[in-house]
C-alpha cells in the first residue's frame, strides 16, 4: 500500500470533503497560498480558491465566532488555529458559543465545525508554542475531541470530524506531520468512540493518545523482548470516549498505564484512571498508572523541555516495575 | 425611497409591536416580583423602537443576534408570545424547550439566532450568518444587536474589520441605552463611539433610538444597500432602559437619578411619541389604539396563564441535545 505523510492525509481528507460538499469553507491564518507554517493545507487554494479557503486577520476569537455563526446557518467551516496555545484565546467562542447553541435551543440550532489545532512538545518553541491542551476542550459538554495518532488516523478521523454535526476538535501533534503511514486509496471513515487495539496483549494495557501512541508501541516491543505481552490500545477520541474497550482489556490484563502528553493534572490520564478504578477495580493487581507531561510550563532549553514529555523508556520502566509488584 | 414603509397598516404595526414588548416585558417583571419565574432577566422597557424599527425593516430570513436584554429582540422578530414565557419559565414548550431561559432564546424559524449572556459575545455568530449569506448567494442581511456595554469588547472590533473587508451584509446595530450595567457609557468608552466603526471604512449613521419611524427608515435604507453588497454598516441608536439593569437592579440612585429616568419616561417615551403623532396626523384614534393595547395586554395575560400552567420538561430531556445527530 502507498505511504503517506500525516499531514498530506490531512490535506487529502480535507480536498476529497470540499469536492464532495460545496458549504465545507477553511478558514484561519496563513491558510491559502502559505499553505500554513506547517505546509499542511498546500494546494487547498488553487483548487478551491479564496471563497473556501479564507486568510483571515490575526484575529482568533473573531474567525472563531464568525465560524460558529456560518455553521448555524448552512456552511461547514474548518477553522484553523495555528498553534493549539492559541486555544486561550478563543475560549469564549469555543465553549460557550459553539458547544452550547445545540443544547441552549433545545435542539433547534446546531454547528457543524471542525476546528485544527496542534499540540506536542520538544520542538524548542517554549512555553506559549508547545502546550497540549485537549483535556480543557475534552472537559466541556457539546465538543467531540479526536487525537489522531498516524496519517491513517488523521485522515480517516478528519472526514468524519468534517461530516460531524457538532463543533469537532482535532488535535494534530505537529512533529508527526512529515511521519509516514500506510493510507489506502479508497475512501474509509474513523468512527468516533471507537478505540483501537493496535497491539493485542494479555500481561499490560497501555492506553496512549497521539504522540503518545508511538512512544507505548516502542515500549510493547521492548517489553515484549522480555517475554511481557504489553496491549497498547489508541482512543482515537477522547470525547466521546471507548469506556468499554479499555475497560474490557484492563479486566483481562489486570494492569494499566495511561500515557497522554496533556497535564498530568487533571487531565487525559486522571480521568482514564479514574473510569478503570470505577468500573474494573476488582480486576486490577496493581495501581493503575499515569504518565503526561510533567506539570510545569514547557521549558525552551532542549536538556529541559525533554524531561517533561513521557518517553518509550519510561513506559517500558514503569510497566516492570508494576509487573514486578514494585509499585 | 419607494418602499418606505408610509402607511396606515405599518405605523400601526410598529405601534403594535412596540406595545406587544411593553406588554411582555410588565408581565415578565411581574412573574419576577411574584416568584414565580426561575433567575433573574433583563427589561428591554424603554428601548422598543430600536428593536421594531429595525426588525420591521427585515424579512423573516434575515437573520438577527441579540443579548442578554433580549425578549425585545425576539418579540420584534416575529415570537409567539406562549412560547416566549414558556422559556421564561423553563416550560417544556419554551422556544428552546426550557433549556435556554431568558438569556438565551432562540427563534429560527423567524431569524432569530439568540440571545447570548455574554456581552458583545455575537457578533461573531452575526458576521458569520453574514458570511453564509454572502457565500450562498442568498441576499440575507444579518443585524447584530449589542448594547453600548459591548463597545468594550474586542471580538466586536475583530469582526468589524472582517465584515469590512469581505463586505458583508451585516448591520452592527448598538443600542447605547447610557449604562453598560450600572455604570455610565462615558466612564467606559472613550471618544467618538460612530468612529470606532468608521476607523475600519465603516459607514456609520446616528439616530434617535426613540422614534421608531427614523429608526425604521434608516433601517430599510441600509439593509436594501446591504442586500446589494454596499455593507456592513454600523448604526449607533441613542436609547434608554427605564429599569435597572436587571429586576433585582431596584435602588440604582448611586448611578442614575430618578428625575432623569422620569424625563425620559415623561418626554422620550417611544410608544406614547408614536401615539401622538398617529392621532395628531389623524392616521389613529386615540380609541383605535388603546382598543389595540388592551387587546395586547389580553394576550400578555393570557400566555402567563398558559405558560404558568404548562407541562415542565420530562427529566429524560436533561441529556438531550448535548449533541445533533449525525
Amino acid at each position: 500500500m502507498r505511504e503517506i505523510t500525516f499531514g498530506a492525509a490531512v490535506n487529502e481528507a480535507i480536498s476529497e470533503e470540499m469536492r464532495l460538499d460545496n458549504s465545507i469553507i477553511v478558514l484561519g491564518e496563513d491558510v491559502a497560498e502559505a499553505g500554513t507554517p506547517f505546509k499542511v493545507l498546500s494546494g487547498l487554494v488553487e483548487e478551491f480558491g479564496t471563497d473556501r479557503v479564507v486568510d483571515t486577520p490575526i484575529s482568533e476569537p473573531g474567525f472563531t465566532g464568525i465560524a460558529v455563526g456560518a455553521a448555524i446557518t448552512g456552511l461547514r467551516p474548518i477553522v484553523d488555529i495555528m498553534f493549539g496555545d492559541f486555544l486561550f484565546l478563543i475560549m469564549d467562542q469555543l465553549c460557550n458559543q459553539a458547544a452550547k447553541t445545540h443544547y441552549m435551543s433545545g435542539g433547534k440550532l446546531s454547528v457543524p465545525m471542525v476546528l485544527r489545532t496542534n499540540m506536542g512538545a520538544t520542538r524548542r518553541s517554549a512555553a506559549q508554542h508547545s502546550q497540549s491542551l485537549h483535556s480543557l476542550v475534552a472537559h466541556i459538554p457539546g465538543l467531540k475531541v479526536a487525537m489522531p495518532s498516524s496519517a491513517y488516523e488523521a485522515k480517516g478521523l478528519m472526514k468524519t470530524a468534517i461530516r460531524d454535526n457538532n463543533p469537532v476538535v482535532i488535535f494534530e501533534d505537529k512533529l508527526m506531520y512529515n511521519d509516514k503511514a500506510e493510507v489506502p486509496e479508497e475512501e474509509y471513515l474513523i468512527n468516533f468512540g471507537e478505540a483501537n487495539i493496535l497491539h493485542p496483549g494479555t500481561d499490560i494495557t497501555l492506553i496512549a493518545t497521539s504522540s503518545m501512541v508511538q512512544q507505548a508501541e516502542i515500549a510493547a516491543n521492548t517489553l515484549a523482548d522480555q517475554n511481557i505481552s504489553a496491549e497498547v490500545i489508541d482512543p482515537r477520541t477522547i470525547s466521546p470516549l471507548d469506556e468499554n474497550t479499555l475497560i474490557n482489556s484492563v479486566k483481562k490484563t489486570s494492569h494499566a498505564i495511561v500515557i497522554d502528553e496533556g497535564h498530568q493534572n487533571f487531565g487525559v490520564t486522571a480521568e482514564i484512571a479514574a473510569r478503570i478504578s470505577e468500573k474494573a477495580f476488582y480486576y486490577l493487581d496493581a495501581p493503575v498508572q499515569r504518565l503526561g507531561a510533567m506539570d510545569v510550563p514547557v521549558p525552551f532549553s532542549p536538556v529541559l523541555e525533554d524531561l517533561t514529555v513521557p518517553t518509550a523508556q519510561q513506559i517500558h520502566d514503569r510497566a516492570v516495575m508494576v509487573l514486578k509488584g514494585e509499585i | 425611497m419607494s418602499n418606505k414603509k408610509d402607511n396606515k397598516n405599518s405605523y400601526l404595526q410598529m405601534f403594535r409591536q412596540m406595545v406587544r414588548i411593553r406588554a411582555f416585558e410588565e408581565q415578565a417583571n411581574q412573574l419576577y416580583l411574584s416568584a414565580k419565574m426561575p433567575g433573574l432577566t433583563h427589561m428591554y422597557v424603554g428601548q422598543e423602537a430600536v428593536a421594531v424599527g429595525i426588525c420591521e425593516a427585515l424579512t423573516p430570513n434575515d437573520k438577527i443576534t441579540s443579548t442578554h436584554r433580549g425578549h425585545g429582540h425576539c418579540v420584534a422578530k416575529g415570537a409567539d408570545f406562549k412560547q416566549m414565557f414558556c422559556e421564561l419559565l423553563g416550560k417544556k414548550e419554551g422556544y428552546c424547550r426550557g433549556k435556554g431561559g431568558s438569556m438565551h432564546i432562540a427563534d429560527q424559524a423567524n431569524g432569530n439566532l439568540g440571545a447570548n449572556a455574554i456581552v458583545g459575545g455575537s457578533a461573531g455568530i452575526a458576521t458569520g450568518a453574514a458570511l453564509t449569506a454572502k457565500r450562498l448567494g442568498k441576499k440575507e442581511v444579518s443585524v447584530c444587536f449589542f448594547g453600548d456595554g459591548a463597545l468594550g469588547q474586542g471580538l466586536l472590533y475583530e469582526t468589524m474589520n472582517m465584515a469590512a473587508l469581505w463586505k458583508l451584509p451585516i448591520i452592527y446595530a448598538c443600542e447605547n441605552n447610557l449604562y453598560g450595567e450600572y455604570t455610565k457609557v462615558e466612564e467606559m468608552a472613550a471618544g467618538d463611539l460612530k468612529a470606532r466603526a468608521k476607523g475600519f471604512g465603516i459607514e456609520s449613521f446616528e439616530v434617535d433610538g426613540q422614534d421608531v419611524l427614523a429608526v425604521n427608515n434608516l433601517t430599510q435604507e441600509l439593509v436594501e444597500r446591504a442586500r446589494k453588497g454596499d455593507g456592513p454598516f454600523f448604526m449607533l441608536l441613542n436609547t434608554y432602559r427605564y429599569h435597572g439593569h436587571h429586576v433585582g437592579d431596584i435602588n440604582r440612585e448611586y448611578y442614575r437619578s430618578k428625575e432623569e429616568e422620569q424625563l425620559w419616561r415623561d418626554e422620550r417615551d417611544p410608544i406614547k411619541n408614536l401615539s401622538m403623532l398617529l392621532i395628531d396626523k389623524k392616521i389613529s384614534t386615540s380609541e383605535e389604539l388603546k382598543s389595540i393595547e388592551l387587546e395586547i395586554e389580553k394576550d400578555a395575560e393570557e400566555a402567563v396563564d398558559y405558560a404558568l400552567n404548562a407541562a415542565w420538561p420530562e427529566a429524560s430531556e436533561v441529556n438531550m441535545h448535548v449533541f445533533a445527530a449525525n
